[in-house]
């Protein structure tokens, strides 16, 4: 799993809505892949994202700045999880990864209203 | 995909058709990977993508895969979900591009609002429509899959998802959870003469009403409009008729103008038009 998706993951259990994001990766295994470099994607998905720690220069003009894009892209695209856990951070329920492929199955209870 | 005379809906959950050896007839089948393939191909062409713009997209019902490569293959990053072990076990050993995850549909995306450009599914959603436990109600289900599907993808983003509807009452119940959701759109129906060839596609928007795309037909001289679109739009006057109580006032005058537009004979209307007679008429 691309750590972009990671990003982009959430909790659907029942009652745990807009704080069931983001989702805590501890990941145990991970793999490089090289993945080819696309500017135009990188810089449409990065508004999308909830980033946490941001560098402070490329904000403006980020689109532009090569650098920034290719340390994005390695990040996000080319970093994949094949061991780990999610936990949602609002009711601690774990999520587990397992050949980079997390489980998201819910329980009954969780889908209920 | 002809299903001999059974449906692999009433045989029980999917999770559980979808087993190894299924999985390896997506795998080896070559009738079974151009089927597909032709299908992923013709709903990306209805998702109508900006051209040369990689997307962020969403595969319902990924299965081994397939529909994703070609997706990749069309230079799309995307995401797919499945309840299959198996049928993902053969995407990972197919190596493909896209992120797996194993999910039930039915209990919503579990994505950030606004995340994906847009969506497709390849043979999936009938499976909603059929309770596998007795706690499921597929109405439900389908409005969980429908809300949470209009949540994740971007304002103005479409989905596009080929099915197999059992009958129409399926097809309207399916419709109708999509409506409620938010969706407008409608029914794309390829071929619809061919017992074989025809493909129902339910193009979905999440946006402001756009158009819907053309069928494909054998002759395509025809210009018949072979979609049935669906909106929150009122009703036209041929419902709004029901409302009216039979041999009322109103019935009575309605009839009347009703054959008068037909260009038949009808007799003036005045004050004592449809009054009420005495008992023993």
């Amino acid at each position: 799993m691309k750590l972009l998706t990671h990003n982009l993951l959430s909790s659907h259990v029942r009652g745990v809505g807009p704080r069931g994001f983001p989702l805590r990766l501890q990941a145990t295994e991970v793999r490089i892949n090289p993945v080819e470099f696309n500017p135009d994607f990188v810089a449409r998905m990065i508004p999308k994202l909830h980033l946490v720690e941001v560098p402070k220069g490329p904000i403006e003009g980020y689109e532009h700045d090569e650098k920034f894009l290719r340390q994005m892209h390695h990040v996000l695209l080319e970093v994949d999880v094949l061991e780990g856990t999610l936990q949602c951070p609002e009711s601690g329920r774990l999520f587990p990864i397992s050949r980079g492929i997390p489980n998201m199955l819910l329980s009954d209870e969780e889908t209920e209203t | 995909m002809a299903f001999c005379s059974k449906r692999p809906e009433h045989g029980g959950p999917p999770e559980l058709f979808y087993d190894k050896n299924e999985a390896r007839k997506y795998v080896r089948n070559s009738r079974m990977i151009d089927v597909q393939t032709k299908m992923a191909g013709r709903a990306l062409e209805l998702l109508y993508l900006p051209e040369g713009q990689p997307c962020y997209l969403l595969d319902i019902g990924c299965g081994s895969g397939l529909s994703g490569d070609y997706l990749s293959d069309e230079g799309h990053y995307w995401v797919g979900l499945d309840i299959s072990p198996a049928m993902l076990d053969a995407a990972l050993d197919r190596d493909t591009e896209g992120d797996l995850l194993l999910g039930d549909m039915g209990q919503g995306i579990p994505f950030k609002p606004g995340s994906f450009d847009g969506c497709i599914s390849i043979s999936a959603i009938q499976w909603l429509c059929n309770a596998n436990k007795k706690s499921d109600i597929p109405a439900k289900r389908l409005y969980c899959f429908f809300s949470s599907l209009y949540s994740v993808l971007v304002h103005g983003a479409r989905a596009v998802l080929q099915l197999y509807p059992e009958n129409s009452e399926q097809l309207e119940l399916i419709t109708t959870q999509a409506t409620k959701a938010g969706f407008t759109g409608g029914v794309v129906v390829d071929f619809p003469n061919s017992a074989k060839a025809k493909k129902f596609y339910l193009c979905l928007f999440s946006g402001p009403s756009t158009f819907l795309p053309k069928a494909l037909n054998e002759n395509n001289d025809e210009e018949e409009a072979r979609e049935s679109e669906f909106t929150s739009e009122r009703v036209p006057y041929r419902m709004a008729r029901r409302g009216i109580v039979r041999k009322s006032r109103e019935w009575v005058l309605e009839k009347k103008a009703r054959r008068r537009r037909q260009g038949k004979e009808v007799r003036p209307d005045t004050p004592y038009t449809g009054r009420k007679r005495k008992p023993r008429f």
